[in-house]
């Protein structure tokens, strides 16, 4: 048997996976080993299987991926801290055959943007929320988080996060599967082959559920920060399963195919 | 052509934005321009024009709703009173920040703090000298009457659009509150996609085609060098707004020794004190800004070289009368006369004001 | 029995060297470079390509998307 040289299987008719073309050539900013990368790339994939590049607008953040708009090649708004989902309700509902998403960290969604989080999910605007939730101010250097774990430590609780300084974590994405508005809730992970599999499908239906409009679609990502956890890529992925599958347990929370308003009469009747 | 109908100010704000083809209001409840959005959701506009009309869970959201309808190039607008302006001033930043237009009503009432819901003129120096972060400026109206109540939200529109700046209308209580004869204009279509295109494609997010660049609505430069360039574009904006679109009006000034500057709904009370004043053979004018920002300086420069002294009157404690000094430039005595925390002036006490003013000099 | 045979492509410029596509491997292709890129990173490149499958684990977790697949049946 011939010997295979390496160029003769690096040819364009051999090709199995490479860059999506709604992810732009921009060098991406995020430190190595970054979830957002990951979670980046799988939005895009999604857009593009979907065919909907001329049709969506991302909705960015303020945090490590206020410039997600340099990296997907798509139209983007990018919003004050904590506000995306009332830039994403309006656009939403001027342009409603778009789709419309947006993209927060733990800081923006759960501390300064709670309340407008969860009053787009309970008047079950037909978005889809992508929820990085690192447990760790990444941008402005590795700050306590609304969800940073009781013990972490960070820049703002140095000696690690104690229920009577700083309160607990909070388990947004538990709220928010309480909201009738809300018709998918899951929680996901991008850290193995398997879970980037599983987080794109649960993406992919988040974008679907907006052309059946039957509410907010809502998809957590469990996430690392290298940097702000002080730890390596690797061992920050094995840190993520050890501690914060633990108190964020993957899966799905609420998948609803039909009206919510099922959700509300079951009180009243 | 139009409509004669006798209409409240706040309701006039609503039935001028269903009919000049607003796309999307997006409001909180505040005393006293809550009819605004119940007026809106009695009309149900989304019925037959297609306007958005919602219901925001606060000022913050509700500005930036704004932000994310303004961003896809649509007509929207937002309307709060003095504390919820407050609330919405880092976005009113954000959004000129990022060149977006769109219109604020404030129907300001006195402050400081939860204050009063009576009516005042004390967010002067909010509206006109930033109020939010940074260095920017938003074109500020400054209505007199339900009549320009109802002429400002399409003029608010069309600035906005025209210079891609936030509009505000300043206006308070007491005009919000009055009723009065006005002609509505007829109904405009809201704008369809292709006007979009034409009026906004080089810059609204609509949806990345194939035969463009992907729009970004931004207001963040991480190079200070180019945000910088940002800013001198911007200045290089207000500069231009200041000279092509100033905005006032003059009563009795031809003759006038002595002149009233005031604004909304003081320069109504003014122009009362200024008959008064008239019959006892006094001889007042009223120069009345209707554009607060950009200000009549030039005129009143002008002026200064014709008239013994100015004073400003407003429902505050002293914020215009700064922009009158400053155009006056210490040529002649400018003073100033105000009731405030919601106390409305007589024409009486006001002329009472001058007369003090022209005896004594300040 | 078909057999496959895959190789990767790193772009080893703009690979930061996270190490992640190594751990994904099933087959150890994977190591980082002794050499460094432009940035100082120690890139991502096959040290056993003969084991490659071409089943793309590696390129599915990189954050960078610096990683294209190919395979053959042999």
């Amino acid at each position: 048997m011939a010997t295979i040289e390496i160029k003769d299987i690096i040819k364009k008719e051999n090709l199995v996976y490479g860059k999506t073309k709604i992810l732009t050539d921009n060098i991406m900013h995020y430190c190595p080993g970054c979830s957002h990368g990951v979670t980046h790339k799988i939005v895009a994939e999604v857009i593009e299987e979907l065919g909907i590049q001329d049709k969506t607008i991302g909705v960015s953040p303020v945090g490590c991926s206020v410039l997600a708009y340099n990296y997907l090649d798509i139209d983007w708004q990018q919003a004050a801290h904590g506000r995306a989902p009332a830039l994403a309700t309006a656009t939403k509902r001027l342009m409603p055959d778009h789709y419309v998403f947006t993209y927060q960290g733990d800081g923006d969604l759960a501390s300064i943007g709670a309340a407008e989080i969860l009053h787009a999910c309970n008047r079950g605007e037909n978005i889809t929320v992508i929820f990085v939730n690192n447990a760790i101010y990444g941008m402005t250097g590795g700050q306590m988080a609304p969800t940073t774990l009781l013990g972490m430590a960070t820049a703002t609780s140095p000696y690690g996060r104690e229920v009577a300084l700083h309160g607990y974590p909070l388990k947004i994405t538990e709220l928010i599967a309480l909201l009738p508005g809300v018709a998918y809730v899951t929680r996901q992970s991008v850290q193995t082959p398997a879970a980037v599999r599983k987080a794109k499908k649960a993406i992919k239906k988040g974008f679907e559920n907006q052309a059946k409009k039957i509410g907010t679609s809502f998809i957590e990502i469990v996430s690392t920060c290298s940097s702000g956890w002080k730890l390596s890529p690797v061992d920050s992925n094995r840190w993520m399963e050890e501690h914060m599958f633990k108190f964020y347990p993957l899966g799905d929370l609420k998948d609803s195919e039909k009206a919510n308003e099922e959700d509300y009469k079951k009180y009243i009747e | 052509m139009g409509e004669l109908k006798l209409m409240k100010g706040n309701e006039v704000i609503a039935e001028a934005a269903i009919r000049c083809g607003c796309d999307g209001y997006f409001g909180y409840p505040i005393t006293p321009q809550s009819e605004i959005m119940e007026t809106l959701m009695l009309e149900k506009p989304w019925e037959t024009t297609g306007m958005v009309v919602l219901q925001a869970e606060s000022e913050v959201a509700s500005i930036n709703m704004l932000y994310g309808g303004a961003s896809c190039g649509k007509k929207v607008m937002t309307s709060s009173s003095s504390p919820g302006i407050s609330l919405m001033l880092e976005g009113i930043s954000y959004l000129a920040g990022a060149e977006l237009p769109c219109l604020i009503v404030n129907v300001v009432r006195g402050g400081p703090g939860l204050g009063t819901i009576q009516p005042s003129q004390a967010d002067y120096f909010q509206t006109t000298k930033g109020g939010g972060h940074g260095d920017y400026q938003v074109i500020a109206l400054a209505p007199a009457s339900v009549q320009e109540m109802n002429d400002f939200v399409g003029l608010g529109f069309d600035l906005a659009f025209k210079y891609r700046i936030p509009s505000l209308i300043l206006t308070d209580g007491v005009i919000g509150q009055m009723m009065e004869k006005v002609i509505v204009a007829d109904h405009k279509p809201r704008w369809t996609d292709a006007e979009i295109q034409k009026i906004s494609g080089t810059w609204a997010t609509t949806g990345k085609t194939k035969n463009r660049e992907r729009h970004v609505v931004t207001s963040l430069n991480l190079e200070s060098e180019k945000q910088e360039i940002h800013n001198h574009h911007l200045q290089a904006k207000y500069r231009e707004i200041e000279v092509n679109e100033v905005r006032f009006e003059e009563f009795q000034t031809k003759d006038a020794e002595y002149l009233f500057v005031a604004y909304g709904s003081s320069a109504r009370i003014c122009q009362k004190s200024v008959e008064l004043a008239r019959a006892k053979g006094i001889k007042v004018g009223l120069l009345r800004p209707i554009t607060v920002w950009p200000y009549p300086t030039v005129r009143i420069a002008e002026l200064a070289t014709k008239v013994k002294g100015m004073l400003a009157v407003e429902m505050s404690a002293g914020q215009m009368v700064y922009d009158v000094r400053l155009a006056v430039n210490g040529k002649i005595p400018v003073s100033h006369f105000g009731r405030y925390g919601g106390v409305i002036p007589s024409p009486g006490e006001v002329l009472e004001a001058m007369e003090k003013f022209i005896k004594g000099g300040k | 029995m078909a057999k496959v045979r895959g190789a990767i492509d790193v772009d080893k410029e703009l690979c930061k060297g996270c190490g992640v596509c190594i751990t994904a491997c099933p087959t150890h292709v994977i190591e980082l470079a002794k050499q460094v890129n432009g940035k100082g990173y120690n890139y991502a490149h096959m040290e056993n390509p003969e084991a490659c499958i071409g089943c793309a684990n590696c390129a599915l977790v990189c954050p960078d998307s610096v990683i294209t697949v190919y395979k053959i049946n042999i």
